[in-house]
């Protein structure tokens, strides 16, 4: 009996904390959303928390029509990016994990080095790099940043998942007369859906809510959708319905994503972590 | 159809050999079995030969054409892998047609020879199922089925039963050896089981740390084993080995084990009165009860009882003679012997081998 007692007492603190604890984490999502449900009027911080008088709808379409240009842009971006980023790092993994050549694990370490740069160590090289070969100001320049930045996760994530593939479906392949690359599409690349799943979500994510490369490379017209948000919300005056508006709408492809696909993303990352 | 050959053939990984110039030669048509312990660097040398391993040194040919530096593809050699290698994504009947694909065959032609092939090894009815939805046996027949379509020059197996329980290994093994006698191609089959060694083999190297110990028919090495460790990795129970002194006793040569001698049928010409002398004796080349009685009654011995093992057919007794030395004999039927008994044994003598207790190696 004291057992199932303390149990319950047990639970209930148990949810409570949990619960207390999402409020806690949901709050400024709370925050951005009747914010951006108010109109710039009834803004202000005594009345912050409040639900706003009268729903001002209108607050999404006037971001969006002020983001737009961004929100093409930011999609330009992250999808050239994450797609190039993952299948050149699916083939390095592909390289790193199958064709292991003198030196492969050197070369390897030395990619994995780059994910411990952070981007604003290599920023001003970065600039002066693109700048040096035309690249300076657009988005193509962003996206090639974006792709090799990108390599040593990618890269990482395709050689672990890679070296769950037995090696001998890749001398079977080869003694079935098989090259480099018919390997690689026949038999290497069906079997790693899942991971192209993986590093695809990681990238999208961390593409779309890249904010300083964003700023400091780009033209005011290709800026993404990050710094457009953060001009929404520079002025002298800013309407703060706006931006938060703009930054809810902004976060719905991520949200949506990782919705959708978020169940192979933890398949994926568990993968491997416990025999079958 | 070609037969292989292997000259001085060397294999180090980074700083360390683990193939010491082996010298061997496959006959066309020839089922050869490579057997050894494990890392004795058996599975290397079939690497070799399929080209998925560099060739340290030596040269290998296949057929008249040295392949040290021809491409696994090109060497039109097929391997089934231990672990089959099906691909998973693949229909059985992809996973057949997969070479004749990549070799630029029509589908038509693909078709046929897959059919063909499935018809032979009855795998008809799976040819739209994925590996995942096949049985082990079923997996087997297609990872062998695989390498059929393609008509190779020579077969590579490695430990291809390993992954089977006993009983479809025993099947598959004779399947392995009506396939061999159909097809008449050029196999090399490696493996650590002896017994898979003695039945599909028409001649069986044993290897023991990159260096062959012996080349001959599965009789050959059974009868006449190169060394102690032929000797004793082939046959189960393994051969029996006595320390022992070679005599010359009223003009006959004897060699003695405690106090029991025997006759030195022939060989050993080298020996001289005392030398010492390791006897090697086939468990099965000790006779007991009636058995014994067409042997010549001076050579006879008496032996306690140790341990007595009945397997239905045929019985395995540890027996020890003259109180020092222990023998286990394998004898037919079902010898009731009892534990403390003491019964009379025999030997084939014609079947004992001499060994160097220096060397380990056979004296002929």
């Amino acid at each position: 009996m004291t057992m199932t007692r303390t149990s319950v007492f047990g639970t209930i603190l148990l949810y409570s904390t949990l619960g207390l604890l999402a409020v806690l984490f949901l709050m400024p999502a709370y925050m951005a959303v009747v914010t951006a449900l108010k109109l710039p009027a009834d803004i202000s911080l005594p009345s912050a928390w409040e639900l706003p008088p009268v729903f001002n709808w209108s607050s999404f379409a006037d971001a969006a029509a002020m983001l737009r240009p961004n929100f093409v842009n930011s999609v330009i971006l992250t999808i050239t990016a994450t797609i190039g980023s993952t299948v050149l790092g699916s083939l390095n993994g592909y390289v790193f994990s199958k064709w292991k050549f003198k030196g492969s694990e050197v070369v390897f370490t030395l990619f994995l080095f780059g994910m411990f740069i952070p981007y604003q160590v290599i920023l001003i090289p970065l600039f002066q790099t693109l700048r040096a070969m035309n690249l300076y100001g657009g988005l193509p320049g962003l996206i090639l940043a974006h792709i090799v930045y990108g390599l040593p996760i990618t890269s990482l994530i395709f050689r672990n998942f890679y070296s769950q593939i037995p090696t001998a479906l890749i001398e079977s392949g080869r003694l079935d007369g098989a090259g480099f690359f018919s390997i690689y599409l026949r038999i290497v690349f069906p079997l790693s859906i899942p991971g192209f799943v993986v590093t695809s979500l990681w990238q999208f994510t961390q593409i779309w809510n890249e904010f300083l490369w964003g700023i400091c490379l780009t033209r005011h017209a290709d800026n993404p959708i990050t710094v457009g948000l953060a001009q929404l919300a520079g002025g002298q005056a800013v309407s703060w319905n706006l931006p938060m508006a703009g930054s809810i709408m902004a976060a719905v492809p991520v949200l949506c994503i990782y919705i959708f696909l978020g169940r192979y993303f933890i398949r994926g990352l568990l993968a491997g972590s416990v025999k079958e | 159809m070609a037969h292989v050959e292997l000259r001085k053939v060397v294999k180090r990984f980074g700083s360390v050999e683990v193939v010491h110039g082996i010298d061997l030669d496959i006959r066309d048509n020839e089922f050869l079995v490579l057997v050894g312990p494990s890392g004795c660097g058996k599975s290397t040398v079939l690497r070799m030969i399929a080209g998925l391993e560099p060739i340290s040194g030596g040269e290998v040919f296949i057929g008249d054409r040295m392949v040290n530096h021809v491409s696994p593809k090109d060497r039109n050699v097929a391997m089934v892998f231990q672990n089959y290698a099906l691909y998973p994504h693949m229909t059985v009947r992809y996973n057949m047609g997969f070479s004749l694909k990549m070799s630029g065959k029509s589908r038509d032609e693909i078709a046929a020879k897959v059919d063909e092939v499935a018809g032979i090894l009855e795998l008809g009815p799976y040819l739209d199922r994925k590996p995942s939805e096949l049985s082990g046996g079923q997996r087997q027949r297609v990872a062998m089925g695989r390498a059929m379509v393609r008509k190779p020059d020579v077969f590579l197996f490695d430990e291809p039963l390993s992954n089977l329980d006993a009983q479809l290994r025993t099947q598959m093994r004779l399947e392995l050896r009506k396939m061999h006698m159909r097809l008449m191609t050029t196999t090399i089959y490696v493996t650590h089981d002896q017994i898979e060694a003695m039945t599909l083999a028409d001649r069986i190297v044993i290897l023991k740390d990159g260096l062959i110990q012996q080349v001959g028919t599965p009789i050959e090495v059974f009868e006449k084993p190169a060394n102690v460790f032929v000797a004793r990795f082939i046959g189960n129970p393994p051969m029996n080995i006595l320390k022992g002194t070679f005599k010359v006793i009223d003009g006959r040569r004897c060699v003695a084990a405690g106090k029991s001698v025997f006759p030195v049928p022939a060989g050993g010409d080298s020996l001289g009165d005392g030398d010492p002398v390791l006897i090697g004796i086939r468990p099965d080349a000790i006779k007991m009860g009636d058995r014994i009685e067409k042997l010549p009654k001076e050579w006879l011995c008496r032996g306690e009882v140790v341990v007595s093992e009945i397997l239905g057919g045929h019985s395995h007794l540890e027996i020890v003679v003259d109180g020092e030395n222990e023998l286990l004999a394998e004898v037919e039927g079902r010898v009731v012997a009892h534990p403390g008994e003491i019964v009379p044994i025999g030997f084939e003598f014609d079947r004992m081998v001499l060994f160097d207790p220096e060397t380990k190696e056979a004296i002929r």
